[in-house]
This record gives structure tokens, sequence and C-alpha cells, in this order.
């Protein structure tokens, strides 16, 4: 909402500066976004007489000029402008002086006879010549003589001061709940409370002249619940032309155009009441007939909005027809027939209440979002639309411009009653937490415009977010001022703790840290094409689809964090970071029924790629971080048939037997649709199912007493049996075993084609006893018999 | 006898004296003071001495032996000593090369932040809850009092899955849940991802993390509300900082509040930072309002509370001087070292 101060100095005087006024505004409320003087930068451009008007000696294109710039002498300013005579008046920029485009004036002699600054165009004011009700030069000097304020634009007068564009615009940010803030009298009642300055408002008078409207025009409402009220009147001898130069300006002000004085007044109206109205030329309502209806299958209106084609019209819509055909869309837009034009001669004014859903939805589906249409939607009350219409008709006898019919139709089923709400000063303290005192409470609410009695107060119909009492602690609090209330500390009997989830994740992203990861942050959302690019099954792809997504690339809730992980490697592999460690505890998504909710896991995804990494350091990050999370009985296997990931370099993760992930090498061909051509490690893990299978809390074991002995067993097998399942037989036959682990692992032409070798130190210690060899030797001996059933024998 | 000791004693100390080597020394001391060494073979011959001479050679021989002994064990130090210093200084490193690291792994800034946001409120006693980022309408608009027709429903800014069904766009549905599921007294907040329809450029992400909290019990007021933020900001920015509360309008809170933080940079002058108005716009708070109350099966006759909604990245980007949204979610490596 832009508000002119001059027009909200109609209503409430305010004499401070700008600065203090948006300051207070702000705090009650009304929250000021900017502010601009409309004569910025406009300075020392003076109204100046001329005098005499020369040839310049040494040109024949120019001019030299005399002027009364109301100074003691006259001031000498040299033109090349055509359209001066002596007798003119004319905007003047003396010496230092500046033009709207913020070009500095000074003083200098062209072709060597002095010029003491420039005579200017309406352009170089900022000004265009619909500004202006008389006709002005395109090309010339701005010449004023025409201007009905011509008697008072004295010679030296500021010319901002003259052309009465010397007004603040003030923007404001008007929350939704406060339609009526959207007006000049509602803003002006705001400054009052806020100030506690008087409001000088008086209701509209009409003289009228004698005459029945319902013998001109019928109106028939058909919904009387999408229009609770509507009402009509009638100006006759309309003489159409350009609005005073104070409407013109203020509707400027607003940023709204000028058109012409019976268009202007709506304007003026909706924005001075906050009630939109319309304006039709009776010549084209057909049948002297105002139907409001739904509209009906195939009808069609083509609007005042001259770009657009006509609107095909749907029965949900609420329109104005005619005896005939539609001629408006209420509370959106008019008809382009319908509308006044120069020659129009009866005009018939529309003040209406439309039901606020019922135009949101009409507007959005035409896609005319107007100041009517964003105005009716927040909510009307039918008693503005009385107060409006005679504004209306008080303007039109202020300019002149036609004859007002006393009478008005007005078809009203609305059974508006005014709100009255308890005001119990006590409670309102109570939940503020303020000391506020009853009379103060009172005085506030009355400022606001509320009437008060008998401990309740009167909501004006124009306060459509006034139910609860908790509406009235708010009013007392923002004009007694948020900052004034004193600050509390509620005792909270509450204590604030992790969760084991939480503390589950914060160790997970700890040990992460400490194994060199970074934690990255990617969108949760995902383009379908990932799901190819990593050679997914169709049957892993089935995703939430977003119903109207930004782009392609975020159209759907990922199933799986590595679409999103292999884009941050792709990403800094493209930038030249040749190696990385990276990780996030990140959100997968699987869709379930049609309108249930899909399941949400947490998981740790990382990724590893570079000279250092390859699938036993990831296989190794993910073992650190399982071992230090306590994650019971973890089995590695191989996994041949996950897509993603390269057919012998992936191994699916199990805890306690649950399924926890996969660690693995990313599918070459995967990693060449991410553009990146080295092996990339990737681990994904659940984050629930890691921590449902955790082992308990550590408890300590005894340091051993008695030493321990080793023995090394360099085993042949099968190039394909796997090291997990000889460690596993040596675990379950070894007694006394502490330790074993893979010291050596060799291929090649030591052993025979298709045989591996592979060595294991066993670490052996008995807890009463020092182990003796020849207990060692037998447990050795246990061992290997159970090794050669799998196929490992002694190398 | 007295001058064989006398030149035993000057040949001996001159030796030691000159002897630069631990070996030699030690060969010194077996020449002259050693079993078969000088000194001793004079004392064995002491036997041919009178009575007179023997007790006074005898303490002559001791002394010379004391002296001799004296001065191969401070010479003895003296090599070690010199030995040591010898080895230290040819260990010495040049220290201000590079150490070796074990690389380690950075927080993302975002995280850096909201684990002092959380840390802050569970120090007040709050407790962190988390919800479901795909959502039911009803709990992120409906049930806060965010009707039909309400702007923040539109298709525009809000992602839809279905009419029932949508991406949150502000994690106040954990606050409906919560106090669905648990009685008062509550004190939570809910950080997490919201989505909407914005175009990603520097300022603007659909994607991005808000903080909500929220306090219900009996006789919670607007001034605890102040309170409260208040006592936040102190931990987050420091002890000066100083906070302004601006009316606004959520339809989920009565009264409601913008909370403006006085620019850091000016101190309220106005600059760029705070665009000219010396203030950073910083929350959404406001007391809960009594329909989003009995929505929730609470008594709002009963309690009352407040609830409050800060953006993550904002707070980010203004701390680390971030001056580029997306850079958050790029996950640049160049990036995210810079923090700690």
């Amino acid at each position: 909402m832009d508000l002119s101060m001059r027009w909200l100095n109609d209503y409430v005087k305010t004499d401070m500066p700008i600065k203090d006024f948006a300051a207070g505004i702000t705090m009650s409320g009304s929250k000021v976004e900017t502010y601009k003087n409309m004569s910025e930068p406009l300075t020392n451009i003076v109204v100046a007489r001329v005098l005499k008007l020369e040839r310049h000696p040494d040109s024949e294109k120019l001019w030299v000029c005399s002027l009364d710039a109301g100074q003691d002498e006259p001031v000498q300013i040299v033109t090349a402008a055509q359209n001066l005579f002596e007798g003119a008046v004319v905007p003047a920029c003396l010496h230092n002086s500046v033009i709207a485009d913020g070009t500095k004036i000074t003083k200098g002699k062209l072709r060597g006879v002095a010029s003491n600054g420039m005579m200017c165009s309406f352009a170089e004011l900022g000004l265009t010549k619909d500004d202006f009700d008389y006709p002005v030069a395109e090309d010339g000097i701005l010449i004023l003589n025409n201007d009905s304020d011509i008697e008072n634009m004295k010679p030296g007068m500021d010319i901002c001061e003259a052309l009465q564009i010397d007004d603040t615009t003030v923007e404001f940010e008007i929350t939704n709940n406060r339609p009526d803030c959207l007006s000049v009298l509602g803003l002006a009642r705001e400054t009052a409370a806020t100030f506690n300055l008087p409001l000088n408002y008086k209701e509209p008078e009409i003289k009228g002249i004698d005459g029945d409207i319902n013998s001109e025009i019928t109106v028939r409402v058909e919904n009387t619940e999408l229009c609770s009220r509507y009402m009509a009147a009638l100006v006759k001898n309309v003489r159409i032309g350009p609005s005073p130069k104070w409407m013109a300006r203020r509707l400027r002000a607003s940023g709204v155009r000028p058109i012409n004085n019976l268009v202007d007044i709506t304007n003026y109206v909706m924005l001075e009441y906050g009630h939109p109205m319309h304006a039709f030329d009776l010549r084209y309502v057909e049948d002297n007939t105002i139907v409001v209806r739904n509209a009906k299958e195939g009808e069609t209106l083509k609007l005042l909005d001259e770009m657009s084609e006509p609107i095909a019209l749907t029965p949900e819509m609420l329109i104005i027809a005619d005896g005939k055909k539609p001629i408006a869309i209420a509370g959106v837009m008019g008809g382009e027939h319908s509308g006044i034009m120069s020659d129009t001669t009866t005009v018939v004014f529309e003040s209406a209440c439309f039901d606020g859903v019922s135009v949101r939805r009409t507007a959005k589906k035409v896609g005319e979002r107007t100041e009517a249409s964003s105005r009716f939607e927040k909510g009307l009350n039918p008693v503005n639309a009385h107060a409006a219409l005679m504004r209306a008709l008080e303007l039109v006898e202020i300019l002149g411009c036609g004859e007002v019919i006393r009478t008005v139709i007005d078809v009203n089923h609305s059974e508006y009653v005014p709100e009255r709400l308890k005001h119990d000063y006590k409670w309102v303290n109570e939940y503020l937490g303020s000391d506020i005192s009853e009379a103060e409470q009172i005085e506030i609410l009355k400022r606001l415009g509320f009437g008060y009695e008998n401990g309740e107060i009167i909501v004006p119909p124009t306060r459509i977010d006034m139910h609860l009492p908790c509406d009235i602690a708010e009013e007392v609090a923002r004009i007694y001022g948020y900052n004034n209330i004193p600050s509390t500390i509620p005792r909270l009997s509450s204590q604030g703790k992790r969760t084991p989830e939480q503390i589950f994740e914060d160790k997970t992203v700890s040990l992460a840290l400490s194994l060199g990861f970074f934690e990255v942050m990617t969108y949760s959302f995902i383009s379908p094409k990932s799901y190819d690019m990593l050679r997914m099954r169709d049957e892993d792809k089935r995703s939430v689809v977003l119903r109207r997504p930004l782009g392609e690339d975020t159209s759907v809730m990922r199933t799986t964090a590595i679409a999103s992980m292999m884009e941050v490697v792709r990403r800094n592999v493209n930038n030249r970071t040749l190696d990385g460690r990276f990780f996030e505890i990140a959100r997968e998504y699987f869709p379930k029924g049609e309108n249930e909710l899909p399941a949400e896991r947490d998981v740790l995804c990382f990724a590893v790629y570079g000279a250092q990494e390859d699938f036993f350091t990831a296989k190794g990050a993910a073992e650190g971080i399982m071992a230090r999370l306590g994650v019971k009985d973890v089995v590695f296997a191989a996994e041949k048939e996950n897509p993603m990931f390269h057919p012998g370099r992936c191994a699916k993760v199990s805890a306690n037997g649950v399924m926890i992930g996969y660690v693995g090498q990313i599918h070459p061909q995967a990693a060449e649709n991410y553009s990146v051509n080295m092996p990339v490690y990737c681990a994904v893990l659940a984050m629930d199912e890691m921590r449902e299978n955790t082992v308990g809390e550590a408890k300590y074991v005894s340091l051993p007493k008695f030493p321990s002995t080793y023995r090394d067993l360099s085993l042949l097998c099968d190039e394909e049996l796997p090291s997990g399942e000889i460690e596993a037989v040596i675990k379950k036959t070894a007694k006394h075993l502490e330790q074993v682990s893979l010291f050596d692992f060799y291929k090649g032409e030591q052993v025979p084609a298709g045989k591996k070798s592979l060595s294991y130190k066993l670490i052996l210690r008995k807890k009463d006893a020092t182990i003796t060899d020849d207990e060692a030797d037998a447990v050795v001996a246990r061992v290997l018999k159970a090794l050669e059933e799998i196929g490992a024998v002694l190398r | 006898m007295k001058e064989q000791l006398q030149e035993i004693k000057e040949q001996a100390t001159a030796a030691v004296k000159s002897c630069d080597d631990a070996k030699e020394l030690d060969a010194l001391r077996v020449k002259y003071l050693g079993k078969k060494g000088e000194l001793t073979a004079i004392l064995k011959s002491m036997g041919s001495l009178s009575a007179e001479e023997r007790p006074v050679m005898g303490q002559l021989a001791n002394q010379v032996r004391q002296t001799l002994e004296a001065a191969i064990t401070a010479k003895g130090e003296a090599l070690k000593a010199a030995g040591l210093e010898k080895k230290l200084r040819q260990e010495a490193l040049d220290v201000t090369m590079p150490g070796k690291q074990r690389p380690l792994g950075v927080r993302h800034p975002l995280n850096i932040v909201l684990d002092e946001l959380k840390e802050i409120f569970r120090g007040m006693g709050y407790t962190v809850v988390d919800g479901p980022e795909v959502e039911q309408t009803k709990y992120v608009f409906d049930m806060l009092n965010t009707l039909e027709g309400h702007p923040a429903r539109e298709e525009q800014d809000t992602f839809y899955i279905t009419d029932d069904i949508l991406l949150r766009t502000q994690t106040s549905s954990v606050q409906i849940r919560t106090m669905l599921k648990n009685k008062p007294p509550i004190a939570i907040i809910s950080p997490g991802r919201v989505y909407r329809s914005d175009a990603v450029d520097a300022t603007h992400s659909p994607i991005f993390h808000q903080c909500e909290g929220l306090v219900i019990d009996k006789k919670i007021t607007f001034g605890d509300l102040k309170g409260t933020l208040e006592v936040f900001a102190k931990r987050l920015y420091g002890e000066d900082v100083k906070l302004r509360f601006r009316p606004h309008h959520f339809p989920y809170t009565e009264p409601s509040a913008e909370v403006d933080l006085q620019c850091f940079k000016c101190g309220g002058k106005g600059c760029p930072l705070c665009k000219g108005e010396g203030w950073i716009e910083m929350l959404g708070s406001g007391q809960v309002h009594p329909q989003v109350l009995i929505n929730c099966g609470i008594d709002p006759r009963e309690y009352s509370g407040f609830a409050f909604g800060i953006g993550l990245e904002r707070i980010a980007m203004m701390r680390y001087n971030i001056d580029d949204m997306r850079l958050l979610y790029e996950n640049d490596r160049r990036f995210l070292v810079q923090f700690r």
C-alpha cells in the first residue's frame, strides 16, 4: 500500500519529520518498507514569468530570456526552446538546481551570452503529460498559463509546491489480517492511535437531485450468498474529462494511473475507504438491468484490460450481467464494453460486497489479481459499501462532473451486527505479563476506533480481525508498545536432554569428522534421471513426486542419498579437487499408499575418492565408525546384484543379522554418467538400524595377567573363497583366541593358478595361566582341520 | 719413590686433561689406576720401604690416587655432556617445516550454527524434536489456523504432493505433532529442513532450514517470550545485543511479533548490511493462538504459550560473511574447508 502523506493529512495532521512517522507507525504494526518524496531530487526550481524574449545576437535558434523569478533583479536564461512567449509562466531551474534525472544545472555562457540556469519540460520534472489536465508540449518548455492554479503561482514559488508534487509516498507492508489498512482512512486511524492525534473524519454529504433511480435501472441479486450487499447509484449529465491536479497527483502517489474523472473517483474511493467500486456506462447496460449471478457455461467477457482476449467464464464465477450478457466479473474487473468513455453521459456506480474466497478463486482462475480483487479476497464488510458509495457521490459533486440522483438502490442481504467483545483488563495484563491500567487500556482501544460500553468493546465494521480476548491484548500491546512490556524468563520444569537417537547421530558425526570426512548438505529432491544414471532397477525408482516442481532437476524426493552424494563428487572433481571424503546424515523418502505419508529414513551416506582411497579405505571407515558406535556383530558379505555398485567390489552390511546398508565402489558406468572418471567408493548405512543393533554400555575387562603367544598361518585356498569365511572358521574353532588378523595376501607366480595365499596372525592367551606351546599347537591343529573342510590348507 | 709418584701424577693429569674421548679416558684409567696400572705397581712396591716412610708414602700415594680418580670422573662427565650436546645439535630439526597431519573433517557451517542453537535451548530446558518433512497439509496449515484461502497455501509457494500431502513449509508441523502427543508443560525446539517454491538465487533456496521453538505451560506471557528470545540473542551474539519486538501478523500466533536485531555492523546507524534501517529482521514469534491450542486438545483457559521460528541460513550467512546462499548447498570442498 502506497500512501500519499498529503492525503493522510486530510484526516490526521502529522507535522513530525517523515523519519519519525515511519519509525513510529512501524512499531505500532504498520510496517513502512520505504518512503520517497515525489519531488526528489528536484532542487531550486521555481515558478518564473517570461518578461522579455529576444533573439540571441549570434544564433538563429537561441533565445535570450529575461525572467521574473521572484528575485530583486530579473534572471537571464538562454534557451533553444521555441514555444515561449512573453508572459509565459514556466519552471525555471536556477543556478545550482537539480532536475529529475539528477543532473545539476549551473550558470554558464551560451555563445558568449550569460545564462543563469535553464527552463525545463515536464519530463525534466519527472512528470508525464497525464499529470496535467490541459495539453502540454512534448518537446519544449512546460507552459503553466492554462493551469487552474495559475492565480496562486507567484514567481519564485517552489515548482514542487506549485504543481503539488511535494508529496511523500510511504510504502507499507500491510499484513493479511488488516485489509482495513489498505486504505487512507485505515492508516489515518492507525496514525491517530499511534501518535495520539485527533482524527478529522466526517460522513460524506451529498446534495443530489430529485429522481427515482428505480425508474432508470433494476438490480437483481440471484446469488445472495456470494453477494451480501449490492448498492447502485446513478450520475446523470456526466462531463467526462481529466481529474483535477490534487486528485491526479494523489492517485499517482498511490501508484494508480489517472484515467478520467469518473474512473478516477472510483479508484480514489477505493484507496481512501478501502472499498473497491465500479462504474458502468448506462448505455451499455442492456435492458437497464443489473443481475448479480453465476456465469453460465459458454459465456465470455472481454475485460477492460486492453491486451487480453475474451475470457471464458465458468459457472462457479460470480459475474455482473445486464439483461443479456456479462458486463463484469464481480470484484475482479469490468468488461470493456460497459466501461466509461469520453462520451458517456450516465454512469452507474456499483458499491457491493462480494464473497472473498469466491473473488480470490475467480481472480486466480482468470489470471487477473487486481487492486479490487486483492481487497475483496481478504473480506470486506457491507457497512463500508454504503460509506464508499456516498463518498464517490460526494466527490462527483465536489468535482462538479455530474448530477447525482439522490435515491440509491440497496439490495442488502447481510445480517451485519457489530461484534462486541468483553474487555477484561486483568486478563490482558496476565496474558501479556504487563501492568497497564484499565483506564489506559480503554483509552488505547478508543483511540483505535473501538466503541466502549459496559466493559465491552464494539468493533468497527472495517476491523474483520477482532474476535477473541487475545486480539484485544494485541491491540493494547502494540499501541502501548511491545518494547515497553517487561521481559521475563519462564521457569521451565522440563529438562533439556538429548534423545538416544540424537546422541547416536551426534556421535556418528563426530566419528566421521575425526576420520577426515567433510560434512555436506544436499537437496533432498533430485532429478528422476539420477536413477538411470545410477543404473537403478525400475522397482527402486518409485518416488514421492512433486506436483509442481521448480524444474526436473528437483522434481522427486530421493530414494537414495547416493544420487545427491554423486553430485557433490561431480562438482568437486570438476573443480579439480582430486581427492575427497564427504559425508552427510541424509534423509531418504520411500512412497507408501496413495494418500499416505512416505517412510522417511536417515542414513549415513559417505563417498571417498582419490589416490589414497580404495575399497578397503572406504570399508575401513565404515568399520571404524560402526565399531566406535558399538554396532553389534557387523558382517560384510559380497554383493553382486546391486546395479549401482561394481559387481566385484560391493559388500552388503548387516549387524546382528539385520540389513544395514552397502559399501562399495560405484559402478564405473554410473560414475562416468556423473563425468567422474576415477573410482568412487560410497557407503549408505541406515541410522535407525545401526542404533537398534548396538551392544550396550561398555564393561571393563581386567587386563591380562599371563603372557600371550602367537601363531602365523599361511594358507592356500581357491581365489573365490572369501577371507571372511576363513576368519569366521578361525574364530569359531580357535580356543584361547584373543585376536586374529590378516597380515598378508598374495596372488601370483608363487602359488598355483586360481589359488591365493592368505596369512593370518592368531594371538592366543589363557586367562588363568601362561599358554604352553603344546596348547597353542593343539589350537592350530584344530583350526587347520576345520579350515581344510572349506578348502584352505597350510601352505 | 716420592718423585715417581709426583711424576705419575703430573703425567696422568696432563693425559686426562688432553683426553677428548671416552674410550681413551677409560684406557688412561686402566693405565694408571687399574690392577696392573702404574700407580698400583708403585703401591705394590711399598713393602720395600721403611716403616717410617711407608705411612708417609702411603698417604701420598692415596692422595695421588684420589686426585687422579677425581680428574678422570670429572673428565668423564664433561665428555658425556659434550657428547649429548653434539648429538642434540645433530638432531636439531627445522620446526618451521609443516607438521604431518591425519586429515580431520569439517562440520557443515549450517550445522555449526544449528549445534549452537541446540546447545543454547537445551541449556534453557528445551528438548529437540524431529518430524517428517513430507507432511500432511492439515499439520502444516489447517491446524495452525492457516485456513483455505491463505496466500501461504498457494500452489505457487508450496510444493504439494497431493492436496493433502506436501513438503512442509515450516517446522511448526512438528509442534502440532508434539502438542497432540504430549501434555503441557512443553518446551521444544524443532529444527529441520523446510521447502518453499522459490527459485534458486543468491538469497533464495527451495530448501532451507528453520529452527522453531514452542513453550506451553500455565501463565506463559508475552513478557516470557521477550525474555527468552533476549537470552537466546545474547548467547548467540553477545551481551551487548539489542532486540526490538515489532507487531506483525501470523495466523498461528496472537499477539505476533517480528524480532529485529540492532545491526551489529553499524550499531543501528544504518549501513548496507541492514539496508540503512539500523535493524536486521531476525525471526518471527508470538503467543500461540488459542485456536491452535484448541485444535491440539489443549484448553487455552488453562494454558498459554509462545512460539518462534528462526531461519538458519540467514544466521550462518551473516556470521560467516557468506554472500550467496547457493554456496551452502554446492558443497565445494574449497568452501567447506573454511569453517571450524
